[in-house]
């Protein structure tokens, strides 16, 4: 435990000093302001409209951002460090390849969920004292449950980094890996959904075509957002099967924890396997 | 108990075999010079020891344990070649980095810095760092909590003169503490007098182990003679050369002859008995003759 501290000790100076931590969470803190008073700007609205909407679209942008900055965070956490010469060194040391490995993700899982507490925390205390008569419990209620799911987003897709990290022998390998990654799940997966729904017409069976979206982490962090706001479902695309979702949000939580473990995982039986 | 045990090692990649059938043994407070060309398997040996590779065949154990034991691994240091350190850190903090990851107390960091001689740097960042100032990190992080067993590979590369001296003072140390060391290099003049023992591979076996006079012995290489202030020159030659010596002139008045086995003492004895000499210098094989005659002999194996 002691070890994974030291390693993730040193990520974490790491994102101070080279000011990661700094630029995600001023990122974070402008988008949510910029979307909260302006996203309705579309409509010919300016100014703050509501919590759900506010939500959705911060929710639909950080389903862009949040992969996107953790692969960057950590695509070169093993082969960079091989790379640079001090992996083989610290595996000299008494250290397990697994504390290597948790102590990055703890390193790096901090940055982000401190990034995500400090960016949308700002927007989410501008808000309450800027809005007048906005609902608090509602604002807490929400922000709460979208800082913690873009967290947990970014977590599995830290993990995904050191899977690729682990993986690739060289580091341009793993960064042209990881955007591959961030373009699948980002934006090819629901394509070749809705694809499978078109073309299929309607013979595939329909009962099973929800259950898909749980293989993308990032169709599950906007389940978990876009549910539970009684006031018009702004669920579109894709994201409509979820409604035959016949599953609880609990559940959805679960399966981006599950996202987590899985990946750390592979991460892990990938880089036992590596030969330095 | 051995410092270092290493039984009948066979180690392959592919089909590629790396280190066959070595046997080797490194006693406490000894230090064991290990020779060779690049990919003659003196990183493969050093990987198995420090228990970054499983042998395909053959045990290794390190102070009497697995070589990947972390007690075996808090009591070890170790320096790659070519070491390299996280360039946004200063040398102090990676001291200290590594110093926790070790279990050893970070006090003891800014002395060794000052022990390596960059305590006047400690504070700069790695980045801006010689090549010589990176290795000398290196072997103070190697000397962090105060290893039993030190594994250098290339320490000298990239040193100045004074600092590989004080390279060699420092191992001297060591050793007199009981320490062990295992130590590659390339740079062989100057080594010779800090190692007990030389270890000598040339593509993946050991061509020769053992202390450099027993390596002299076995090899049986000649010495040289070399003296001066000789008078009747041309006679010495004639006659040295007739009897089969190798005799050559040497300066103005200088002879130098060439003695197989047991000749020199009695070459000697005919010189004194019959000139004046001023000067008198025997050569021994140095390690590096004692090492291209062990290339030279695996290279006509191979051949």
């Amino acid at each position: 435990m002691n070890q994974i501290w030291n390693i993730a000790r040193k990520e974490l100076s790491d994102g101070l000093r080279n000011r990661w931590l700094l630029a995600i969470s001023l990122v974070f803190a402008l988008l949510a302001v910029g979307i909260a008073w302006f996203g309705a700007a579309a409509s010919g609205q300016v100014g703050f409209t509501s919590i759900p909407a506010t939500i959705a679209s911060l929710a639909s942008l950080a389903t862009f951002l949040m992969p996107l900055i953790a692969l960057m965070l950590a695509y070169d956490a093993i082969v960079g460090e091989e790379e640079g010469g001090t992996l083989m060194l610290l595996l000299t040391y008494p250290l397990g390849r697994g504390q290597i490995l948790l102590g990055k993700f703890f390193g790096h899982g901090l940055i982000l969920a401190l990034a995500t507490l400090i960016g949308f925390g700002c927007a989410a205390v501008a808000i309450g004292v800027l809005v007048e008569d906005v609902e608090l419990s509602l604002l807490m209620w929400a922000f709460g449950r979208f800082m913690i799911s873009s967290t947990l987003l970014g977590w599995v897709f830290l993990a995904l980094a050191y899977v690729l990290s682990s993986l690739a022998r060289e580091k341009s390998t793993a960064a042209g890996l990881a955007l591959g990654v961030w373009f699948v799940f980002v934006l090819v997966f629901d394509l070749a959904l809705l694809a499978v729904l078109v073309i299929s017409e309607g013979k595939f069976n329909p009962d099973l075509l929800p259950w898909l979206l749980l293989f993308n982490p990032t169709d599950i962090y906007r389940l978990i957002n876009l549910s539970g706001f009684e006031v018009g479902s702004s669920a579109v695309g894709v994201l409509t099967l979820g409604d035959d979702l016949p599953i609880s949000g609990w559940l959805l939580w679960a399966c981006l924890v599950v996202w987590v473990g899985v990946s750390l995982l592979l991460a892990y039986w990938l880089f036992r396997r590596r030969v330095v | 108990m051995n410092a270092v045990e290493i039984q009948n090692l066979t180690q392959r990649y592919g089909t590629m075999t790396v280190l066959e059938d070595l046997s080797l043994t490194l006693d406490e407070g000894e230090v064991l010079g290990l020779f060779g060309h690049n990919g003659a398997g003196k990183t493969t040996t050093m990987k198995l020891v420090l228990g970054l590779l499983n042998a395909t065949e053959g045990r290794v154990r390190v102070l009497g344990r697995e070589p990947n034991d972390p007690q075996v691994r808090r009591t070890l240091g170790y320096l790659p070649e070519n070491v390299t350190f996280y360039a946004q850190l200063s040398g102090r903090e990676t001291l200290r980095h590594f110093a926790r990851l070790k279990g050893a107390h970070t006090s003891q960091t800014d002395h060794l810095l000052e022990q390596v001689g960059l305590g006047h740097a400690a504070d700069r960042k790695v980045r801006t760092y010689s090549k010589g100032m990176r290795q000398r990190l290196g072997l103070a992080q190697a000397l962090l909590g105060e290893p039993r067993l030190l594994l250098l590979d290339e320490p000298t590369v990239g040193l100045d003169p004074v600092a590989t001296e004080d390279l060699y003072s420092l191992i001297d140390g060591l050793r007199q503490q009981g320490c062990s060391v295992i130590l590659c290099s390339h740079v062989l003049p100057g080594v010779e007098r800090h190692i007990d023992r030389g270890a000598i591979l040339a593509g993946g076996r050991l061509q020769a182990v053992g202390t450099l006079t027993s390596l002299r012995q076995e090899a049986a290489l000649p010495e040289r003679i070399r003296v001066s202030g000789v008078v009747d020159r041309e006679s010495w030659l004639q006659r040295w050369n007739a009897a089969g010596h190798i005799a050559t002139p040497l300066g103005n008045d200088g002879i130098e002859v060439v003695a197989r086995g047991d000749q020199k003492l009695d070459l000697l004895r005919e010189l004194l008995a019959g000139e004046t000499l001023t000067d008198i210098e025997i050569h021994q094989p140095s390690l590096t003759d004692l090492y291209r005659h062990y290339m030279d002999q695996a290279s006509e194996v191979t051949a």
